[in-house]
């Protein structure tokens, strides 16, 4: 191969790779993302049981409930709409009625949201951004 | 004193200025005076910069509440240690840091680089000027951490109980370390297409920075895995967390740069390719800066809510990544083109690895950018999380994780792929044995578990198979063997640690992901747990009074098969009354590499409690890996024939033994 032919086979075989690499990028995006949801955001979004999403809002004041075990299930809302929550694990420390949340996981059968992992972060003051976002644009929540 | 930073930042940023200026100016004109003061004037920013941060530090120390920062970032009650490390625990404080190690980086080239050419030194350091300019101007405009406060409070708001961590402590700083340091290749790279000239001396200069840059970010990134891990409670040691990925993207392209800096050492190849790196690198740093110190990721690093914040430090970024880019695109077609190499080789192996180590930066960045693209695109919010990251970042690691143990055994410019595969028959051997003995003997290992740690161990027995021919061992005599080994040059030694440290990270990383045991039950006191051949006992709850928070310490005996007590795994929840907050505290026990770990939840009615148990087999390799890694750098960085200059330095006592004159 002349010096040519030699640099360009190595730059179609970086392309190609890059290429695959570009794909599974596309495809990695379109199926393991998932949606942020506000409660009252379902009553219009269908979302099909089992498709992964996130949804956000505050614990509703006097919704936990402890049951067997580990089980717990609490109210998310956002002034507009309350999903009911199920976790089976341990809440975050700074997880209490009334402090933004964000859970994620897929709706069961009967319309309670099973939750696999609920969030709230490191700070006394924290609410998730999104919640916050949304809370603001409703006009639920103000920033003092 | 607080006064006396606040003037010596504000001297620090003028001098930035002329440090920016002046041997600019003399480069172009040629003229030596100008071009002298840039050595100078970097040491003396560096002073400045020492100067500032030393104020801000006492005014912590001394909990001076008149000072806003501290006011809002400490306590009175806070441990000293704290004190210390609160200076850089927000936004301001970090700010003042990224510049202190910036001058001081700036001060090393203007002192080890005495052998550099006098245009290329002036030039490095010029830029060096610049991008000190730019920060110090986002200190001092948007960022003040000497604000005063009148009247000045009794008691100061206290230090997220989070960041009051040992570990914390060290993080930030290395990790600048790393970050900033990729500061210094930008700049030679910028200063190489100013000049329009580069040759293998270029690469030898680069090196060392790039190395020592590589090493401290390993170290930062490994801690702060490693502070999360025990800290947050919640046994993982990596989230692809946007601030995670800020720091990882810088780690993936000076990997990458690394290994091309020595291709271009070696056989003057891929120059134009190393240039961009270099710029590259450095970008994704200065993008990390943006995407934690701008506030449009929610995490715990992103102190910063304030928007003008964000466009001042997006308009930096805009500045040097496009500025650099810009100067690329004119510059590198004048810069001669390199050696010519068959794939087969060194320099093709490594070509290998610089694909795929800048694909994997590709993913990353698109998965920590999509997001907010999308969001400001379309407001829709999305997350993309770990299952995005094993997706696309897992396959294109399997294949260099295979190719790594080739690599050392390929001979430059034109190699025998079947003779290097002859000589890993011994790693490939043991590797498929480690797979057999997995997949058969280890309870609950998936083929996925037994090929990934065969994987490991490939890459683990390849490195030593790659020290062992170096020295000879099995084919000559062990004395002349051992004479041979410690005769290797040091950078054959780094090599080898590092692909070493890498598999065992990845040992550490393959096991623990696939297979740890986790079991989340109520426990009352006095109940048992059968947890991997161990049995945990729980005696109850304690409370404790520390310094500046109360906890509830939960015992919990670990007994090994006979019933004999180990030790006693002590897990807690603990409360900041300053803040209000609580945290947990895990409880970890390490036995051999491997670790329980106990973690503390709520109290259920009937006196029993949430307790979640982990046992996380050899997941100290993950950690200890990284150790070996910045081992291998740091013996590289230790080689002679590497270091800037030592050839001058031959030369001069050369000389002056034969005592010649002139």
């Amino acid at each position: 191969m002349t010096r040519k032919q030699k640099r360009l086979s190595i730059i179609l075989g970086a392309l190609a790779f890059v290429g695959t690499a570009t794909g599974l990028t596309f495809y990695a995006l379109g199926q393991k993302t998932s949606y942020f949801y506000m409660p009252a955001d379902l009553t219009t979004a269908s979302i099909a049981p089992g498709q992964r999403i996130r949804l956000g809002g505050l614990v509703e004041d006097g919704s936990i409930v402890r049951g067997q075990g580990t089980r717990v299930s609490f109210g998310v809302s956002d002034g507009g709409g309350k999903v009911e929550v199920v976790y089976d694990g341990l809440l975050p420390d700074l997880f209490r009625e009334g402090q933004g949340v964000v859970t994620e996981g897929t709706f069961g059968a009967d319309g309670t949201f099973v939750a696999d992992s609920v969030l709230a972060k490191h700070d006394e003051n924290y609410m998730p951004k999104e919640v916050a976002d949304s809370l603001k644009a409703q006009g639920v929540w103000q920033e003092n | 004193m607080v006064e006396t930073g606040h003037f010596a930042l504000v001297l620090a940023f003028a001098l930035a200025l002329v440090q920016f200026f002046l041997p600019l100016v003399g480069s172009r004109t040629g003229d030596a005076r100008l071009m002298a003061t840039a050595g100078p004037v970097a040491v003396t920013g560096f002073a400045m910069t020492a100067i500032s941060f030393a104020a801000l530090t006492s005014a912590y120390v001394l909990s001076d509440f008149s000072v806003l920062n501290v006011f809002e970032n400490s306590h009175s009650q806070k441990p000293l240690l704290y004190k210390f490390s609160g200076t850089w625990g927000n936004h301001e404080g970090s700010m003042l840091l990224w510049v202190l190690i910036l001058t001081f980086f700036g001060a090393l080239v203007a002192a080890f680089g005495r052998n550099l050419p006098a245009t290329l030194r002036a030039n490095v350091l010029s830029i060096q000027g610049l991008i000190g300019s730019a920060f110090f101007l986002f200190i001092l405009a948007t960022s003040n951490p000497f604000a005063r406060l009148n009247p000045a409070p009794i008691e100061g708001q206290d230090l997220n109980p989070v960041l009051q961590d040992v570990g914390l402590a060290i993080h930030p700083p290395l990790l600048y370390l790393g970050y900033v340091g990729f500061s210094v290749c930008f700049s030679f790279a910028v200063a190489a297409l100013i000049e329009g000239r580069i040759d293998a001396a270029w690469a030898r200069w680069v090196r060392p920075w790039t190395l020592a840059a590589w090493v401290f970010l390993t170290g930062g990134i490994a801690m702060g895995s490693f502070w999360a891990y025990y800290e947050l409670g919640w046994g993982g040691f990596w989230f692809w967390d946007p601030v995670e990925n800020a720091s990882f993207m810088p780690w993936l392209a000076g990997t990458a740069l690394l290994h091309s800096a020595i291709v271009m050492e070696k056989r003057s190849a891929l120059k134009i390719w190393t240039i961009l790196l270099a710029i590259l690198t450095f970008s994704l740093s200065l993008l990390g800066t943006f995407l934690v110190r701008s506030g449009v990721l929610t995490s715990v690093h992103a102190f910063a809510t304030d928007p003008t914040r964000g466009v001042f430090i997006l308009a930096i970024l805009t500045l040097f990544i496009g500025g650099a880019l810009a100067l690329f695109a004119w510059r590198a077609q004048s810069l001669a083109p390199g050696g010519i190499f068959h794939p087969i080789s060194r320099e093709g192996a490594l070509v290998l690895n610089n694909l795929f180590l800048s694909t994997a930066v590709a993913t990353v960045l698109v998965g920590t950018l999509y997001p907010l693209a999308l969001e400001a695109v379309t407001g829709e919010k999305i997350s993309v999380g770990a299952p995005f990251f094993d997706l696309t970042f897992g396959p294109l690691m399997v294949p260099l994780l295979i190719a790594v143990p080739f690599g050392p055994l390929l001979a430059w410019k034109r190699a025998d792929l079947w003779a290097a595969s002859q000589r890993l028959a011994f790693a490939a051997g043991g590797a498929l044995l480690v797979i057999l003995f997995v997949a058969l003997f280890i309870d609950r290992a998936s083929v996925f578990a037994a090929l990934g740690i065969g994987l490991a161990a490939w890459m683990i027995l390849g490195a030593l198979t790659d020290l062992a021919l170096k020295s000879g061992i099995g084919s000559v005599s062990p004395g002349v063997a051992l004479r041979r080994l410690a005769g290797l040059p040091r950078s054959a030694f780094g090599t080898s640690l590092a692909h070493l440290g890498l598999g065992l990270t990845t040992l550490g990383v393959v096991s623990v992901t696939s297979l740890q045991t986790e079991h989340i039950l109520t426990m009352k006191p006095g109940d048992t747990v059968e947890v991997s051949g161990y049995q945990l006992r729980f005696d109850g709850l304690q409370p404790f009074q520390g310094q500046n928070f109360t906890e509830d310490r939960g015992l919990f005996p670990l007994l090994d098969s006979d019933g004999d007590v180990l030790t006693t795994i002590m897990s807690a929840k603990r409360f900041y009354p300053a803040r209000q907050m609580p945290t947990t505290e895990a409880g970890i026990s390490t036995r051999g590499l491997s670790q329980m770990y106990v973690s503390l939840g709520d109290p259920v009615d009937g006196g029993g409690i949430v307790v979640r148990i982990w046992w996380k087999p050899f997941v100290t390799l993950i950690w200890l890996g990284s150790v070996v890694m910045m081992g291998g750098g740091i013996l590289s960085l230790l080689d002679r024939r590497l270091r800037v200059g030592a050839p001058a330095r031959r030369a001069k006592k050369a000389r002056a033994a034969t005592g010649a004159t002139g």
